[in-house]
């Protein structure tokens, strides 16, 4: 049983033209079991709070708490809160050219596990993870990333959620770029890390369409650097016919 | 992904040029003698040494007391039966065949050698393991020459590592010749102490139809100064030229590569990154190639990428691309130097790993179409080990 506690987060990112607060004031609790979808339109802060959650150095937490089981996850590094169970599903996952996905996968999991795989085991786990991903054996010896195709990527993220199992999975878009077919894959293998694992999802999206292969428990509306407005499912259907015009003042679709 | 091809004014003097650099004149007149004398001396503001720090050559291109011999290189050589290793005195008359110094330090060690080592394997001759020729330097405070040539009889096939190591001030050349379809595979490693001045050139003369594929990996010493020259004798050659360096705090490692091409249907294929970290650690990189109006359907390509891990390191990367003929296959170049992408590192340590191996990972990335080219599996396992230590030296 694991939660996931934030409190009154404020983070601000500093560009060339000066410091700007992106997150205003988000309070938000998850725990093992539940799904809560985070849906906004663009712009409304959604990313920055995944990447602060994570620990992306660009963003800067001005106040506020994220705890994880009552530890102080703001004191924490990128890889130690990681290993902590927290995991970050990217919108735009990093190419490393040079860098071998099996050795990156294997690295990672002995990072997270605290000990090497034993290695038989570790690659028949890769394949079979890999194999319900539909991702190529041959996806195992190319660069981190290079040269995939967005869909690719995704998988890939799903992959290593998959194969890391944390606490508290943070699935920053997963579902753009995705075709019908690859999106049904991927929710599958997100269907079934939460029936395996005792884990807590937050699924960050713009559109509600990944909702219908992944059920929410709640449903948050973000808007302007804060939720908005918490509901259930029916939340979810009401932006998809209304769009955010609500929380942003203009037309701005949730359905395709 | 946000700096990795970025470059950074402050630390890049001209490492992103789009267009190739136009030499005040055609890089094949550049003067080039087998004597000294014949070489003016040269004050650091010449086009070919203005990247070097000219007061830590100590002397060696100045001549005078600085430049007479004080010690000698113990050059060792641990080869298959098939290779025979002669010692020879300056008037063997293979010596100096590959090509003649072009500048005032290797003139001074072609004038200043005694004796040369020739390392050949005859026609039709395949080694039945790598030779390695261990240079071990002349010690602390000493000088020594040296001049060494390895030859390929026609079709004859060989793999050789060239290990330089110890300490002191050493000048050399080195000849490569191949013969008709002979293939070469040598690595070059300079891992030198950390007084050690090395200036040297080597000489790659291809013949027909040869292929020779030649590493340079530059870990060692204060002051490095390599500068491959490839030639083709006749058409048909196909030279690959790779470089790895790390240069960490006070480290000056220089490579200035030619490639003449002045035979038709000749291939060239440049690869050289570079990594550096610490304060004052600086590696210049030059990469000419000339395509001579006889040389259509030339192929050719180079790239140098730097990594720069610390602030304060300095990397110099200059691409020339000279055509005199339209009918070539091919002709580019690229050269990049960017800052450590953070971007990698979060994502990398976003999985759990910790910031030190991520580091690692990514840096042995970089290196990885280096390094996994060099096809002397116990030497790539020794370089992996000492980038590795190389990136431990980090003050993190």
């Amino acid at each position: 049983m694991a939660t996931l506690e934030i409190k009154d987060l404020h983070a601000s990112v500093t560009t060339d033209e000066g410091t700007k607060e992106i997150l205003k004031g988000v309070n938000l609790t998850v725990r093992s079991g539940e799904v809560h979808a985070i849906m906004g339109p663009n712009g409304s802060g959604k990313s920055t709070l995944s990447y602060a959650i994570a620990g992306h150095p660009k963003y800067e937490v001005t106040s506020g708490e994220v705890l994880l089981d009552g530890e102080n996850v703001l004191e924490m590094s990128v890889d130690e809160r990681a290993r902590a169970g927290l995991f970050l599903a990217m919108q735009y996952p990093v190419e490393v050219p040079g860098v071998s996905m099996s050795n990156f996968l294997r690295s990672a999991a002995t990072a997270v596990r605290g000990e090497a795989p034993k290695l038989r085991e570790w690659v028949k786990e890769v394949r079979e993870e890999m194999a319900k991903l539909d991702i190529p054996s041959e996806f195992a010896e190319r660069s981190v990333n290079e040269g995939f195709s967005g869909g690719e990527k995704k998988r890939h993220e799903i992959l290593q959620l998959a194969l890391l199992k944390p606490k508290i999975a943070v699935l920053d878009e997963t579902d753009s770029g995705l075709d019908v077919d690859a999106l049904r894959v991927v929710s599958r293998a997100v269907n079934e890390f939460t029936a395996g694992n005792d884990a807590g999802v937050m699924l960050i999206t713009h559109y509600t369409r990944i909702l219908k292969h992944i059920k929410p428990d709640v449903v948050h509306v973000f808007a302007d650097g804060r939720i908005a407005e918490s509901g259930g499912t029916e939340l979810a259907d009401e932006l998809e016919e209304h769009g955010y015009v609500k929380y942003v003042g203009k037309a701005e679709a949730a359905a395709l | 992904m946000t700096v990795a091809e970025n470059t950074t004014e402050n630390n890049v003097r001209s490492a992103l040029r789009e267009g190739a650099v136009v030499p005040p004149s055609s890089r094949g007149e550049r003067f080039t003698g087998y004597d000294v004398e014949a070489f003016e001396v040269p004050t650091g503001r010449e086009e070919i040494w203005r990247f070097t720090p000219m007061k830590r050559l100590r002397g060696l291109h100045q001549g005078g007391d600085a430049v007479v011999p004080t010690g000698k290189v113990t050059l060792s050589v641990d080869a298959p039966p098939e290779v025979t290793v002669e010692t020879v005195g300056r008037e063997d008359e293979r010596l100096g065949q590959a090509g003649a110094p072009g500048d005032r330090v290797a003139a001074q060690a072609y004038s200043s050698f005694t004796e040369a080592t020739i390392v050949s394997v005859g026609a039709e001759t395949t080694l039945s393991r790598p030779a390695v020729i261990t240079v071990t330097g002349p010690g602390k405070d000493l000088l020594a020459y040296g001049h060494l040539q390895i030859r390929l009889a026609p079709y004859a096939q060989a793999s050789l590592v060239l290990d330089h190591r110890g300490s002191g001030t050493y000048a050399d050349n080195v000849e490569f010749i191949t013969g008709e379809g002979a293939r070469l595979t040598v690595v070059s490693v300079q891992d030198w102490d950390d007084d050690a001045v090395h200036v040297s050139e080597h000489h790659l003369q291809l013949g027909k139809d040869s292929t020779v594929k030649h590493t340079v990996v530059t870990l060692g010493g204060d002051l490095v100064r390599l500068s491959p020259t490839a030639r083709f004798a006749a058409p048909g050659g196909d030279v690959e030229l790779l470089g790895l360096y790390f240069a960490d705090a006070g480290q000056h490692q220089e490579h200035r590569l030619f490639v003449d091409h002045a035979q038709p249907h000749c291939k060239s294929h440049v690869t050289y990154k570079g990594a550096l970290q610490g304060e004052g650690a600086h590696s210049v990189w030059i990469g000419d190639v000339l395509i001579r109006s006889a040389a259509e359907g030339t192929d050719t390509y180079e790239l140098n990428r730097n990594l720069l891990l610390t602030d304060s390191a300095r990397a110099d990367s200059v691409p020339n691309l000279e055509i005199e003929t339209g009918e070539i296959e091919g002709a580019g170049h690229a050269s990049a130097t960017g800052r450590f992408d953070d971007e990698q590192l979060f994502y990398l340590q976003s999985r759990g790993i910790d910031e030190a191996t991520a580091r690692r990972l990514v840096v042995r990335g970089f290196f990885f179409e280096i390094l996994n080219r060099i096809d002397v599996p116990e030497l790539r396992q020794r370089l992996e080990a000492e980038i590795d230590e190389e990136l431990q030296a980090i003050g993190h």
